[in-house]
C-alpha cells in the first residue's frame, strides 16, 4: 500500500492510493439484472391487476392458471372478459406506455434536454390537427371516426417531418436548439389552425377533446396488432442506440471527435421515436406525462446511463400506463375518466416523491 | 505524424485560419501560442475534424479526408478547453467514452476496452476514484480524468486546448509533467495551445506563434518567445529572461516600466 505509487513520477496524494486492482475494479454503467427483474415484476403485477379488477372481479389464481395454459377455471363469460376485453387492453397499455416512455427517453438523450418529451417536435399538434379535421368532417366525408387513427398517425409524422426540415435548413450546422425552436413554431402554427377549425365546428369539440385527453381503446386485439410492428421497430432501433446516446451526452463536437456520426444518430433516434410515438398516439390519443416522468423516475432510481434508462423505460412505462388505465376504469365506475388525467394526477405526486427521495439519498 | 499545409478555415464570412503550415513528428510536443482570437482552438479543432476547411492535412502521409470518422478518432484525441461533463457520470464511465471509436456502432465495450481504460486510469493515478462523480472532482483531478479519456482513445496524436487554464501553479506543473511522461511512454505527437508563455517555453520542443490566423513565428521557444514578438503580437509589455535556453516571460506593470525609463515621462505608452 505504502509503495503503491512508486511508479509515478510525481507525489501521490493520500486517498488516491488505493491498491491497484484489476479490471473488476471498474464498474461501468450497465443494466443490472436486479433492475431487469424489478421491471419485469412490476409489469407482471400491473398486468395481473388489470386482468382481475373491473366490474366483474376474477380471481388471480384463475387468471394466472388460464394465462399459463392450464385448464381454465373460468366461466365462459369470464373467459370472454379476459381474452377479448381486458387482456388486449392490458397489452395495449404496456405497448403504448413502453413506447411513449422509451421515445421520451430517446428524445431527452438526443436533445440533451431533460424536459424533452415525445411531443417536442410537434407530434401532438400534428395529430391534434389531423384528428380535428376528421371529426369536423372537413376531410374524409361521411363515416369519419374510423379515420381518426390513421389521420393521427400521418398528422403526427407530418408535423415532425416539417419540424425536422425547418430545423436543419436553418444553417450549415443544425443544432438541437434550432430543432427545438422549429418544433415550437410548428406546434403553435398547427395548434392555431386546429383551434380555428374547432371554433368553426363547435359540434365536434366534445369528440376532439375526449380524443386529446387520451384513452386505451376497447377495440379488442385490433389496435394491439396495429401498434405492435411500429412499437417493436421503435424499441429495437432505440435500444441499439443506447450506448451511442451516452457518448452524445458530451455534446455534438466532442462526440464527433470520439468517432460518432452525430447527425445520423440524431436522425435515427428522432425517426424511431417519432414513428413509435405516432403509432401510440394513433391508437390512444394524446397521453401526456408518461414520456417525461417514467424516464426521469428510472434515472433517479437506477442511474443516468441510457443503457439503463432506455430498456427500463419500456418496462416501467408499460406498467405505469397499465396501472393508470386500471385507475381510469375503476375510480368513477361505471364511467371511465380520461387516462391522461390519471397519468398526470398520480404521476406528478409520485414524481415529487421520487425526486425528494433521491435528493435525500444523494446528500 | 501530423502534416498541415496551407490550412484555411472560414466560419461564416470570417476567415479564422489562412495558409497555416505545421508539421509535428511522433514524440514531439509543439505549443501553439498567440493572442485571443488568433485561431489556436480552431487549428486544433480542424486537426481533430470538428471544423472543416481547405488545405491539406495528413497523418503519417495519409490524407485525413481518406480516414473514416472512427479511424480518425482512433488517430486523434482532443482534450477540449471546456469539456461538457454529463450529469452524474462516474470517472469510469467518462474515461470509457474514449473507447467509443473502438467499439462497433451497436455493440458494448469488451475486455480489451476495459483494459485500456484501466491502463489509462492507472497511468494517471485515478484507480482510487473510479466510482467518483466527475463533476465533484477538483480542477487537477478533473484534468487528469480528461487526459485519461484521451489516453483511452489510444490515438497517436494528442491535442490539448489550454490544458492548464484554471489550475493553480502546482497543478499546472503536475498536468504538464504528466503530458510529458505520456508523450515519452506512448511516443505521442502532442499539440497544445497555451496562454502561459513561460510554461509553453518550459515544455515545448517547438513553439508556433499564431496571429490573425497565420503562423507568424515558429521554432524553438527561445527563437519565438522574444520580447519583440510578444510585444508586437500580444500588445503586451514583457521582459524575457533566458533560463538555459528556456525563456521565462515576465509581464511588467506599466508604472514599473515607467520607473525603468521604458515609457515616456508623460506616462503615455510608447506604443
Amino acid at each position: 500500500m505504502a509503495d503503491a505509487g512508486r511508479s509515478h513520477p510525481w507525489p501521490v496524494t493520500s486517498g488516491s492510493q488505493a491498491e491497484v486492482g484489476g479490471l473488476e475494479l471498474l464498474r461501468p454503467a450497465r443494466l443490472r439484472p436486479r433492475w431487469l427483474v424489478a421491471g419485469a415484476l412490476t409489469v407482471a403485477v400491473a398486468a395481473v391487476a388489470g386482468l382481475i379488477i373491473g366490474p366483474v372481479f376474477i380471481s388471480p389464481g384463475a387468471v394466472l392458471g388460464h394465462l399459463s395454459g392450464f385448464h381454465p377455471d373460468l366461466t365462459m363469460t369470464e373467459l370472454a372478459i379476459v381474452d377479448q376485453i381486458r387482456l388486449p387492453r392490458v397489452v395495449l397499455g404496456l405497448l403504448v406506455g413502453g413506447t411513449l416512455a422509451i421515445s421520451g427517453a430517446g428524445y431527452q438523450g438526443v436533445f440533451r434536454n431533460p424536459l424533452a418529451d415525445p411531443y417536442l417536435l410537434g407530434a401532438a399538434a400534428g395529430a391534434g390537427l389531423a384528428v380535428t379535421l376528421v371529426f369536423a368532417g372537413t376531410v374524409g366525408g361521411g363515416s369519419t371516426v374510423g379515420a381518426a387513427p390513421l389521420a393521427a398517425f400521418l398528422g403526427s409524422l407530418g408535423a415532425v417531418g416539417l419540424t425536422y426540415a425547418l430545423g436543419v435548413s436553418g444553417g450549415s450546422r443544425p443544432s438541437t436548439g434550432s430543432l427545438i425552436l422549429a418544433g415550437v413554431a410548428v406546434g403553435s402554427f398547427l395548434t392555431a389552425i386546429q383551434t380555428f377549425i374547432q371554433q368553426r365546428h363547435q359540434d365536434s369539440i366534445r369528440q376532439v377533446y375526449s380524443w386529446i385527453l387520451g384513452r386505451l381503446s376497447t377495440a379488442g386485439w385490433h389496435d394491439v396488432l396495429l401498434l405492435l410492428p411500429y412499437a417493436a421497430v421503435s424499441w429495437v432501433v432505440l435500444l441499439t442506440q443506447r450506448r451511442v446516446l451516452d457518448v452524445l451526452a458530451v455534446g455534438d463536437d466532442e462526440a464527433a471527435t470520439l468517432g460518432i456520426d452525430v447527425r445520423r444518430t440524431r436522425l435515427v433516434v428522432i425517426v424511431a421515436a417519432s414513428l413509435g410515438t405516432a403509432a401510440a398516439v394513433s391508437v390512444s390519443g394524446l397521453i401526456g406525462f408518461v414520456g417525461i416522468i417514467v424516464p426521469h423516475a428510472v434515472r433517479l432510481i437506477a442511474g443516468r446511463s441510457n443503457r439503463v434508462v432506455l430498456p427500463l423505460s419500456i418496462l416501467f412505462g408499460g406498467a405505469f400506463l397499465c396501472a393508470a388505465d386500471l385507475l381510469a376504469r375503476i375510480i368513477a365506475t361505471p364511467d371511465e375518466i380520461p387516462i391522461g388525467v390519471v397519468t398526470a394526477f398520480f404521476g406528478a405526486p409520485f414524481f415529487v416523491l421520487v425526486l425528494r427521495h433521491s435528493r435525500k439519498g444523494a446528500s | 505524424m501530423i502534416d498541415c499545409s496551407g490550412v484555411t478555415v472560414a466560419l461564416g464570412n470570417q476567415v479564422i485560419l489562412s495558409g497555416v503550415d505545421l508539421t509535428v513528428a511522433r514524440g514531439e510536443w509543439v505549443c501553439v501560442v498567440g493572442p485571443n482570437g488568433a485561431g489556436k482552438s480552431t487549428l486544433l479543432r480542424f486537426i481533430a475534424g470538428v471544423v472543416h476547411g481547405g488545405g491539406v492535412l495528413q497523418f503519417d502521409g495519409r490524407p485525413a479526408a481518406a480516414l473514416r470518422r472512427r479511424q480518425r478518432a482512433r488517430t486523434v484525441a482532443l482534450v477540449p478547453q471546456t469539456p461538457t461533463i454529463p450529469d452524474g457520470i462516474s470517472v469510469t464511465d467518462y474515461v470509457l467514452l474514449g473507447r467509443a471509436p473502438h467499439i462497433r456502432a451497436m455493440g458494448v465495450e469488451g475486455a480489451r476496452d476495459l483494459r485500456a481504460v484501466h491502463e489509462a486510469l492507472a497511468q494517471l493515478d485515478l484507480l482510487g476514484m473510479v466510482d467518483r462523480v466527475v463533476a465533484t472532482l477538483s480542477g487537477g483531478e478533473r484534468q487528469r480524468v480528461l487526459l485519461a479519456r484521451a489516453l483511452a482513445q489510444e490515438a497517436p496524436v494528442l491535442l490539448l486546448d489550454e490544458p492548464t487554464t484554471a489550475l493553480d501553479v502546482g497543478h499546472q506543473q503536475q498536468v504538464l509533467e504528466l503530458i510529458e511522461m505520456l508523450r515519452k511512454q506512448r511516443d505521442l505527437a502532442v499539440i497544445s495551445t497555451m496562454h502561459d508563455l513561460t510554461l509553453a517555453g518550459q515544455y515545448a520542443d517547438r513553439v508556433a506563434l499564431l496571429d490573425a490566423g497565420r503562423i507568424v513565428a515558429e521554432g524553438t521557444a527561445a527563437d519565438v518567445l522574444t520580447e519583440a514578438n510578444v510585444s508586437r503580437y500580444y500588445k503586451a509589455r514583457v521582459t524575457v529572461i533566458d533560463q538555459g535556453g528556456r525563456p521565462v516571460v515576465l509581464p511588467m506593470r506599466s508604472d514599473h516600466q515607467q520607473a525603468a525609463g521604458l515609457m515616456s515621462p508623460k506616462g503615455t505608452p510608447a506604443t
